[in-house]
């Protein structure tokens, strides 16, 4: 299957690549969202384009196929009309799929549960990543808020980090969050 | 609003655009609140992606293209659930700009569709002549009020476009970015995106698409089937809260304030003063660089039947549907004025007495007779001077 890819994340891009030619697929071409989609379209023939949900150019696909007099491009479809659950599935991970043939479902179902799937995984790693960082973030901002307030209240440490916890339990806030908002009031005075 | 809500959050879809400015306000001025409602509003990188979405559940509702609901509803579109809409959003708000070349090679002694079509028309004449590669402009969806008006202008004028012409889709914040490149010659577009490659100095606006259709819908809140009949009072509370918005947003002493929520939403990235000009300087009849956006006044938010009509005939004529479908049925069941009528009365918003009207009969200001009073109708004609009769439209009686 020939397979064109659309997405701005590089690292999903690897990962996808990697997982459709270990399928058996071939990836004719790999896009950025803001890309000339047509004329590559039209160059590469893809079977299947697999494309971020929140790309704009997507517009640009669902009209191929549309207007049938002059250009007799094949219909291209989100899945089919029969498959509204993978659709759904779909979406939900964060890819859309456009068929640019006119070739039977059950073909592209291996290809897009591959992407599904690996959309997910990559999403999985990147929440984790941003947590990672974070945790990090809400370390050095509760460490800043806490030298200001031992500054400003010549207070210890322990005293300010409690003060910094009574405060966050008051307003219902993570701690790096409230440590963040002092920083800013902070900031203002 | 009188009935439980369903449902109190909400997750609601924008494209970057002015005419998103009805949700932008809702939310920002209080009006969701008022209803109950917690919403969030998304921008949303394409049309399809709204409707997937909207689809998915992922968003409840959002800010349509008129033609989607219908589109979706006919199961063109590739998904095929069924959309209803029982609000518009706005009236007019979009350009038709040519590319700094082809405007110099159209030389036009007016900025009108009949002067503009009829230097288009001549210099494709040229084009052919010469072997030159068919020009290329841009609408934003097959289904969009674009895509059909711009067609309607073209083939009144004696274009053909799918022979004189290539059509391309592209979406709109990325409209600037290919005429620059010179990828496309034109585009039809919403505001301020013609105006934002003026600024750009890549094109210019020469038809004004008030210009084409008077007071022709644009934008509706559209959401599944399912869905509305699911959620009937929370839907209810949506339209009420938005036609609150439209309503504040269109009084002319409220546009620079509306202007100044939609630019700080950073909604729309477009340079700031594109987005005031677009809703500050409304009058398109008046002023060419107005857009004519409307969000109001004439019974802007009355979901017409007439005007599923006129888009089921555009899809039709284009061959987007074939001739066995059922236009007035289809309408009916996607446009629902009955609800919005509902709605309305509880607002004291007065509400035209009819589920249709003809399009294209009124060149100027008219009057609806209600029995408080009159209510005051916009234009509705088109450039070319065609009329569509409300005959065959289904006509409920109040």
């Amino acid at each position: 299957m020939r397979v064109m890819l659309v997405d701005d994340d590089h690292h999903r891009v690897v990962l996808l690549r990697q997982a459709l030619l270990d399928g058996g697929n071939q990836v004719v071409a790999q896009l950025a969202t803001s890309d000339d989609l047509l004329t590559a379209v039209t160059h590469h023939q893809p079977d299947i384009v697999l494309i971020d949900v929140d790309a704009p150019t997507r517009d640009t696909l669902e009209s191929l196929g549309q207007i049938s007099r002059d250009r007799p491009r094949p219909i291209v479809l989100f899945a089919t009309h029969s498959d509204a659950d993978t659709a759904r599935r779909a979406m939900r991970a964060g890819v859309s799929a456009y068929v640019v043939d006119g070739m039977a479902p059950s073909r592209l179902k291996a290809v897009i549960d591959v992407a599904i799937a690996r959309f997910n995984e990559h999403q999985a790693l990147r929440r984790e990543l941003e947590e990672t960082k974070m945790r990090l973030a809400d370390r050095r901002d509760v460490d800043r808020a806490k030298g200001m307030l031992m500054q400003r209240r010549q207070i210890s440490e322990t005293q300010a980090y409690e003060q910094l916890r009574k405060m966050a339990m008051d307003r219902n806030l993570k701690i790096g969050d409230a440590a963040r908002s002092l920083l800013a009031a902070a900031e203002l005075l | 609003m009188s009935g439980k809500l369903e449902k109190t959050r909400l997750r609601l879809g924008i494209m970057p655009l002015v005419d998103a400015a009805p949700l932008i306000v809702a939310r920002d001025k209080g009006y969701f609140a008022a209803q109950g409602l917690d919403v969030d509003v998304r921008v949303e990188a394409s049309w399809a992606s709204i409707r997937d979405k909207v689809v998915a559940g992922l968003l409840v509702s959002a800010q349509m293209l008129a033609p989607m609901p219908i589109a979706a509803t006919l199961g063109i579109d590739g998904i095929g659930v069924p959309m209803v809409t029982a609000l518009s959003l706005n009236l007019n708000g979009n350009s038709i700009a040519v590319s700094e070349s082809l405007y110099r090679d159209l030389h036009l002694e007016r900025r009108d569709p009949v002067a503009a079509a009829r230097a288009l028309k001549a210099l494709l004449a040229r084009d052919r002549a010469t072997g030159r590669r068919p020009r290329v402009f841009a609408h934003v969806f097959p289904f969009s009020t674009h895509h059909y008006v711009l067609r309607y202008w073209l083939a009144a004028s004696g274009i053909d476009p799918d022979r004189d012409l290539r059509l391309e889709v592209i979406p709109p914040p990325l409209m600037v970015q290919h005429m620059g490149d010179g990828r496309i010659d034109g585009f039809c577009v919403g505001a301020p995106w013609g105006a934002a490659a003026e600024a750009a100095g890549v094109g210019y606006r020469v038809v004004n698409t008030y210009q084409i259709w008077n007071n022709g819908p644009e934008k509706v809140f559209g959401v599944t089937r399912s869905w509305a009949q699911a959620h009937p009072q929370t839907h209810r509370a949506v339209v009420a809260a938005l036609i609150d918005a439209c309503r504040w947003l269109d009084a002319p002493e409220h546009r620079a304030e509306g202007a100044q929520l939609v630019i700080d939403s950073g909604a729309v990235q477009a340079p700031p003063a594109t987005i005031r000009t677009a809703l500050e300087v409304p009058w398109a009849g008046d002023s060419f660089f107005g857009t004519g956006l409307l969000f109001h006044r004439h019974a802007a938010n009355f979901p017409w039947v007439s005007h599923a009509m006129w888009f089921i005939e555009q899809m039709r004529r284009w061959g987007q549907i074939g001739n066995e479908i059922d236009a007035v049925a289809v309408a009916a069941a996607v446009y629902l004025p009955q609800l919005y009528r509902e709605v309305a009365e509880r607002l004291d918003v007065a509400c035209p007495p009819d589920a249709c009207k003809s399009e294209g009969e009124h060149a100027g200001i008219w009057g609806l007779r209600l029995p408080q009073g009159l209510l005051t109708m916009g234009a509705d004609a088109f450039f070319d001077g065609a009329v569509y009769s409300a005959d065959g439209c289904l006509c409920e009686s109040s």
